[in-house]
């Protein structure tokens, strides 16, 4: 798998204070990206993720550290033709409207007229803004930023898409569709590179993660390698068995309305609640075997701080 | 082409400023307050339609430059919509360029609307065009072009407050430079001698962009001195816009 976004012990660190006070944001993030992926950037709020985009944007210089686009130095504008940005909170010129505001991006990239006419009508397309295009954009909602944004990030074509809280301000089935849009962006052969702090959103479509705490990156790797498969618990949901004789198989959590919910550890006695379920008569309403999630792990290394 | 693409989008965008028209309709109301002022004095009125008039289209420009071309740069950064035009491949003199050209396309426009209610004054009191006006009007513009880039240097660095104070007293010292020519003369050879003789070098002269004296009173204007004042606004205008593009190179975008 090729490398196209690697980041080795970048620190940064900020003046902040009526008398200056080094703070230090960044304190040697390593990771990197490879081609084809969609790769999750996880952390807390003001964990630092997009003080590390900023850094791969060239919009501020790190400390220390090496940056590489495409097994170029960062800043080489040939590495940048292949890259497009949405970031966290989309400002653009408002006093474009949306068509306007693609055309001048498709124009730096030196898009020829005709080619340009048709990808931005297929991106507004894509977004949903059809209707839209002839609105400037400070007539435009968060969420319509937000799309317009991504459009913007897409007129070049890009090999790598970093999103910066692309699903943020965004309506439930908006985001949907936008995460859509991300997974076809992989289909297409593009890597996509996203932060986020909404568990649900990494989880549904990222192979891989990295998660950032307090300027360090806690854990890395393959979300399937990061999550235990292994089943944490059952929940049992069932009806018509006496309480006193379920003691002992689980914790029981909640007895409404004559049924009874069980926290249970062991599989042998979920085994053990089945049948006696059966002899009894009763019922059983709901068994989920619950894994770990994203969130659990999260939790855990967040905690501590 | 980037430049160019720049360029044009801050046109755009400097001429919706309401600041232009502001100053553009008081640079109107000035430049015909003159004719006014020339009823009521005796003499050659047309001497004081060309001073008054000359004066103001450099004034009003010169405000025009300094406070639009302070809130250029420093405006994308505030409203951080450098950082999706920065994610791009662009470079960073690119940018700069782009503004500074955009802003010189805007203030040609001003100065071109300005210049037509200015010679159309003239031209109805003396029903003749002085090519010679037309040149005093071209050195006001390379005198803009100077400011302009003064202006964008500050604005890499600070906020247009401080940034059009610090452009303004450009413009007041480079006007009245030249009277520290007046006291090296006086001065006896010494050191004081010499620290204003290499005040007077450091500092800006904007009067050598100055034909107003030369086209109101009908007298000679050399060609060298129009070369040299050609000469001097473009290699004055490249330094500094050299200093901005250091300083902003190595900005950090927060
Ligand atoms: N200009 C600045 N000056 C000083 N400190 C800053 C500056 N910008 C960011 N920080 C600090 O850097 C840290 C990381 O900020 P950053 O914006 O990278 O967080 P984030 O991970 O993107 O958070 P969020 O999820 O809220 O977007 C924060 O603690 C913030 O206070
Ligand atoms: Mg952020």
């Amino acid at each position: 798998m090729k490398t196209v976004l690697s980041i080795e012990n970048i620190h940064k660190s900020f003046s902040v204070g009526f008398i200056p006070q080094k703070k230090e944001i960044l304190q040697g993030i390593t990771f990197s990206v490879a081609e084809g992926e969609i790769f999750g950037y996880l952390g807390p709020n003001g964990a630092g993720k997009t003080t590390t985009l900023k850094c791969v944007l060239g919009l501020i210089f790190p400390d220390k550290g090496t940056i590489e686009l495409f097994g170029r130095p960062h800043l080489d504008p040939r590495a940048k033709e292949r890259l497009g940005f949405l970031p966290e909170n989309p400002y653009f010129y408002d006093y474009l409207t949306a068509r306007e505001f693609l055309e001048f991006y498709g124009q730096l990239f030196g898009i020829k007229r005709h080619e340009r006419e048709a990808r931005i009508a297929a991106l507004l397309k894509l977004v949903g803004m059809e209707k839209a295009a002839g609105l400037q954009l400070r007539k435009f909602s968060r969420g319509m930023l937000q799309r317009i944004g991504l459009a913007q990030a897409l007129i070049n074509e890009p090999s790598l898409v970093l999103l910066d809280e692309p699903l943020g301000g965004l309506d439930p089935l908006g985001r949907k569709e936008i995460r859509d849009v991300i997974i076809h962006l992989r289909e297409e052969g593009k890597t996509v590179f996203l932060s986020s702090h909404i568990l649900q959103d990494i989880e549904m479509i990222c192979d891989r993660v990295a998660i950032i705490v307090g300027g360090r990156i806690m854990s890395q790797g393959r979300l399937a390698d990061l999550i235990s498969e292994r089943i944490l618990f059952t929940e049992v949901t069932i009806s018509g068995v006496e309480e006193k004789e379920l003691a002992g198989l689980g914790e029981s959590l909640t007895a409404q309305a004559g049924r009874t919910l069980l926290k249970v550890f062991e599989e042998d006695k979920v085994q053990d609640i089945l049948e006696l379920v059966q002899k009894r008569h009763g019922r059983i309403h709901s068994l989920i075997p619950r894994t770990q999630t994203l969130e659990d792990l999260f939790v855990d290394m967040v905690r501590p701080q | 082409m980037i430049i160019k693409v720049i360029a044009l989008n801050t046109f755009k965008e400097a001429v919706r400023d309401r600041i232009l028209y502001l100053l553009l309709f008081f640079a109107a109301v000035s430049i015909l307050f003159s004719r006014v002022l020339a009823l009521l004095t005796v003499g050659d009125r047309t001497k004081i339609v060309k001073d008054v008039g000359l004066a103001s289209i450099s004034l009003f420009g010169a405000l025009m430059a300094i406070l639009i071309g302070t809130g250029l740069v420093y405006k994308e950064i505030e409203k951080r919509t450098i950082f999706t035009l920065i994610s791009k491949p662009i470079r960073r003199h690119e940018f700069l360029l782009g503004k500074f050209f955009g802003l010189a396309l805007t203030l040609f426009v001003m100065l071109l609307s300005m210049s037509v209610i200015f010679l159309a004054l003239v031209f109805f009191q003396t029903w003749t065009i002085e090519w010679r006006m037309l040149a005093a009007i071209f050195f006001i513009f390379v005198e803009l072009i100077l400011l302009t880039a003064v202006a964008i240097l500050f604005s890499c660095f600070s906020t247009p407050i401080l940034s059009s104070l610090f452009a303004l007293s450009f413009y007041l010292i480079g006007h009245f430079s030249w009277s520290l020519e007046t006291l090296i003369k006086k001065a006896r050879p010494g050191a004081t001698r010499t620290f204003l003789q290499a005040l007077y070098t450091i500092l800006p002269d904007l009067e050598n962009f100055s034909l107003k004296t030369e086209v109101v009173h009908g007298l000679p204007i050399p060609v060298s001195h129009m070369l040299y004042s050609t000469a001097y606004g473009i290699v004055y205008s490249a330094f500094i816009l050299a200093l901005a593009i250091l300083i902003f190179r190595k900005r950090d975008f927060i």
